[in-house]
């Protein structure tokens, strides 16, 4: 696999929440605006990166049977540090965005990629794989924050351009998160699936 | 080829029934109730009513000509009936939009992805009735006070029966309609609801072409009436009488046209029995101890999601086995 397909495979061919469906639970509860989501992926990332890059620094340290607390208490550090940061210098983000920023420790796509990349990989793959998953996690939130806020709430990152009188509340409800989460889900698919067949139909032709 | 020897597999003999003629059945079944909404809200009430249907529709033509790109289906009549039903659940002075959101939600959120009538877990009419509750929960809880025809009093809105009940700690009969109205529709609800005369007419027809079975209205209703029965006698100062119960809110629509939606109803009648069971408790609760003074539209699709677990439950046994 080359360097470029290990960062890029992330966004969407192989998508954590779109995709893989890992990371659905934060992926359904702070996507009611495109600010939460911009700041939750950010704080995704920044821990797939870091936690990606030291364990598979220390991939050869790590004694097998034991290696999911050590992946636990790597991840728990960065989520730590990123929630203290967030906390000190992003007050209301981390109000808004609450128990789901010392939640990413038990987020399914940091633990996936660590086992299933990190601790088999060398270090710059890992960190390309990282920031690949990271960056496609962040883009799943924001297109699925930006159907509900628009929707819902008829703003876009906090800019109000309908009337409250036109807006759709459930979208900004929980019964709301899983009805977009579907229906961006399939268009996905749908999308990658004929990016797909037109590539093989060129390659047939070719 | 002699027609004589063509002999097909069995079943040999055809009742003549289509999805076409179920349709058509439930539209004339609805006809009383949609006279006399128009008789007490007037012309709102035939606007909403077309754009519902027209809408249901077309949205179903749309989607499965450009989206499925399959061949469309909307001469079974069942975006018809879905758009009928859609009508009469919300309050006669509905946006026209939120109309049209509504349609969409029914076709396009609880039919189509689901793969069309027939593969829908929940009854489309309401799910999209529920949407617009939560989503709009100003314009559909503001209902016009019913008034014959040729009084001019469009402008004025009233609480439902139920809302009364909701709103005031004890239960005072005499700010209540007289069951009179409420036999006959004078009282304040969605549009379609009001009438309980009109809604029985429809039920008896359906029962009488055999569209729908007794077993899920009587057990709905029955159940309701039991149980409001129970705390009535409890405390009749706090908890109405069950008649009034029955009589009130969209029970009856609910039980007769929605509940016995063949796609998303259980097939055995010991199944309906305990569907419609389901349904009664649940709409009792919520009625009675719940946040929204009416519960019949969330007790249907509560019982929706449970169709196939009671499928399984209620399996017929194969003969001599």
């Amino acid at each position: 696999m080359s360097k470029l397909k290990i960062l890029t495979k992330g966004f969407f061919k192989e998508n954590p929440s779109l995709i893989l469906v890992l990371g659905t639970c934060p992926t359904l509860a702070v996507t009611t605006s495109v600010n939460n989501a911009l700041g939750m992926g950010a704080a995704t990332t920044f821990v797939l990166l870091m936690s990606n890059i030291l364990i598979s620094m220390l991939k050869n340290v790590i004694p097998d049977k034991i290696r999911i607390p050590c992946f636990i208490v790597i991840i728990a550090t960065f989520v730590s540090m990123i929630d203290l940061i967030i906390q000190g210098f992003l007050p209301a983000l981390s109000a808004s965005l609450g128990v789901f920023i010392p939640l990413i420790v038990v987020n399914c796509i940091v633990l996936g990629r660590a086992e299933a990349f990190a601790s088999k990989n060398p270090v710059f793959d890992s960190f390309l794989d990282g920031l690949g998953m990271g960056i496609g996690f962040t883009i799943s939130l924001v297109l699925i924050a930006a159907v509900r806020e628009v929707l819902g709430a008829g703003s876009f990152l906090g800019f109000t351009f309908v009337p409250s009188d036109y807006n759709m509340l459930l979208f900004v409800l929980a019964p709301g998160a899983f009805i977009v989460y579907g229906f961006v889900m399939a268009a996905v698919r749908q999308i990658l699936n004929n990016v797909e067949a037109k590539r093989k139909a060129k390659q047939a032709t070719a | 080829m002699n027609k004589l020897l063509n002999v097909s597999g069995s079943p040999h003999v055809h009742s003549g029934e289509s999805v076409q003629k179920i349709m058509l059945s439930v539209i004339i079944a609805l006809l009383p109730a949609f006279v006399v909404s128009v008789f007490y809200f007037g012309l709102p009430v035939i606007v909403l009513t077309l754009v519902s249907v027209g809408c249901c529709v077309l949205f179903e033509y749309l989607i499965q000509r450009f989206m499925m790109k399959v061949p469309t289906t909307i001469s079974d009549g069942s975006a018809v009936v879905t758009g009928l039903l859609l009508a009469f659940n919300v309050p006669a002075n509905l946006p026209i939009w939120m109309m049209v959101v509504g349609a969409l939600v029914a076709i396009g959120i609880a039919k189509m992805p689901f793969g069309g009538l027939g593969h829908n877990l929940f009854n489309p009419a309401l799910v999209a009735r529920v949407f617009m509750l939560i989503s709009f929960p100003v314009a559909m809880t503001t209902w016009p006070v019913p008034s014959p025809i040729w009084g001019f009093t469009d402008a004025i809105t009233g609480p439902t029966p139920l809302g009364i009940l909701k709103e005031s700690a004890t239960v005072n009969m005499g700010e209540m309609p007289r069951y009179l109205d409420l036999l006959v529709g004078q009282m304040g609800g969605s549009f379609g609801e009001i009438s309980a005369i009109a809604l029985l007419l429809g039920a008896i027809y359906l029962l009488w072409k055999r569209v729908i079975t007794w077993h899920i209205p009587v057990s709905f209703i029955l159940t309701v009436f039991i149980f409001s029965g129970i705390f009535y006698l409890i405390d009749p100062t706090q908890y109405a009488n069950p008649f009034f119960h029955v009589l009130t809110g969209g029970l009856l629509l609910g039980a007769f046209f929605m509940a016995t939606d063949m796609v998303t109803s259980p097939t055995t009648p010991s199944a309906m029995l305990v569907f419609g069971a389901g349904c009664g408790l649940i709409t009792i609760i919520i009625r009675l101890f719940g946040a929204y003074p009416e519960g019949v539209s969330f007790s249907i699709l509560l019982m929706n999601a449970m169709v196939p677990l009671l499928n399984r439950w209620f399996k017929p046994k194969t003969y001599a086995k």
